[in-house]
């Protein structure tokens, strides 16, 4: 008993970083750990064993999703990206890009991606993950890497001309 | 040996750029790619991706976690569970793709029960037939599965036996349901395929065979004497028309409710 909540403190702060780079907003992103931690805490007596981190990223990615269909039931509210400054140049730029080439993304893709790239799950994690054979996990992978690239290659210096 | 004739893959690109290619390919791959620019130059540019990401979101690890997020907190203050438990109920829904299976649908009205409880029955499927640990919560081969999930379901289940079509009852959960709680039960076929049979009471008239799918799914559902089943699977009409039509059989003469001899006549009356 005493693994499993240590197991999960331990993983928070990877958590943290997984929520940041799916919502792109330090608030949404920490709301949706703490429902991560609480769902997992209430399903506790459902965790049969196994990678403890995997099933949190589970979660979170779960809630993710949900979020994002109700946030699409919404038509008023502002679609992401529409807040955001202006590129700037500066040692900014560069993060903003990659945040907005990111926010381009679909939801699948996009956590495919991030769970691969920045918390370093292996294909077949990221399959269990989304539920998904390692075959689609592989074809998000390509398809995000492709829009990303055509994002920063082609979109970036439009954006830039019109500022 | 390193096989250098074998062209590569975009595929094994991106399985060498994550570094899950094995050592003896990834020798080949460096060759190839000094022999092929432009597939170097996309090589370049996913890992300049992958170190922006970092780069970006990689410091995040490091910041102190914010007090309410320390699971010590968490435990004591119990946040609001109610509202979380009813985030859950709409997130089921929304697993099951509710949204999609509803703008098809008739209206913008509220969906009816009977809606409801398909979406439920396609939303359970789809998140539990991905589970590769945790699909089921009590095995086939406990003998309380069935005796547990009767008595909370409140009729008498029967998990059929489908291994005329090549599948294996894995197992079953208690889930709940919009109308009281609900039984999953879990088959899976020799490839890995994945059905369940969903089933809780639905006090609806009963109906004959309905199919209906949601792009990967496909499920048949039917109502009878005061519970609603639905057979979920890989959109197959056919095949889940066969398996879907076995396992009514099977439930509805080896459950001992009072026999409305109508049996032949609902499944005379499912389409083609």
């Amino acid at each position: 008993m005493g693994t499993f909540h240590q197991d999960i403190e331990a993983a928070i702060p990877a958590l943290r970083r997984y929520a940041r780079a799916l919502t792109r907003d330090v608030d949404t992103a920490d709301d949706l750990v703490q429902d991560t931690l609480v769902r997992a805490l209430r399903s506790e007596h459902l965790f049969h064993g196994g990678d403890v981190r995997s099933w949190l990223y589970t979660i979170l990615t779960n809630l993710n999703r949900n979020r994002l269909r109700s946030l699409a039931r919404r038509p008023t509210l502002t679609p992401i990206g529409d807040n955001d400054a202006p590129d700037a140049a500066g040692p900014e730029a560069g993060g903003r890009d990659i945040e907005r080439a990111l926010a381009l993304l679909v939801d699948e893709q996009r956590t495919a991606l991030l769970l691969v790239v920045l918390e370093g799950l292996t294909y077949r994690e990221v399959a269990e993950v989304q539920g998904v054979p390692i075959g689609t996990v592989m074809s998000r992978l390509a398809r995000a890497r492709v829009q990303i690239r055509t994002y920063l290659d082609g979109e970036r210096p439009t954006l830039r001309r019109i500022k | 040996m390193v096989d250098h004739n074998t062209p590569v893959t975009e595929g094994e690109l991106h399985v060498y750029v994550d570094g899950e290619l094995p050592a003896d390919r990834r020798e080949a791959v460096e060759v190839w790619l000094s022999e092929h620019p432009e597939d170097a130059a996309r090589v370049a540019a996913w890992r300049a991706q992958a170190e922006a990401i970092r780069a970006r979101y990689g410091s995040v690890i490091n910041e102190p976690v914010p007090d309410r997020l320390t699971l010590n907190r968490i435990m004591r203050t119990r946040r609001s569970w109610a509202a979380i438990a009813a985030a859950a109920a709409v997130a089921a829904f929304a697993i099951g793709g509710v949204a999609g299976w509803m703008a098809r649908g008739a209206s913008a009205a509220a969906p009816s029960q009977v809606e409801l409880f398909t979406v439920e029955a396609l939303g359970a499927h789809k998140l539990y037939i991905g589970e590769v640990r945790h699909p089921i919560e009590v095995k086939a081969e406990e003998n309380h599965l069935l005796p547990w999930l009767s008595r909370r379901v409140g009729t008498t289940l029967r998990a059929p036996d489908l291994g005329a079509f090549g599948l294996k009852l894995l197992g079953g959960r208690l889930l709940p349901g919009a109308s009281g709680p609900a039984a999953l039960f879990m088959y899976e076929g020799s490839s890995g395929e994945r059905f369940t049979i969903y089933c809780s009471r639905l006090n609806e008239p009963r109906t004959a065979f309905r199919y209906d799918s949601n792009g990967n799914f496909g499920a048949v559902q039917w109502i009878e004497g005061g519970y609603g089943w639905v057979v979920s699977g890989p959109m197959d009409k056919s095949r889940l028309k066969s398996i879907a039509s076995a396992a009514y059989d099977q439930i509805e003469t080896r459950t001992p409710r009072p026999q409305r001899g109508a049996a032949d006549q609902l499944i005379s009356r499912r389409g083609s």
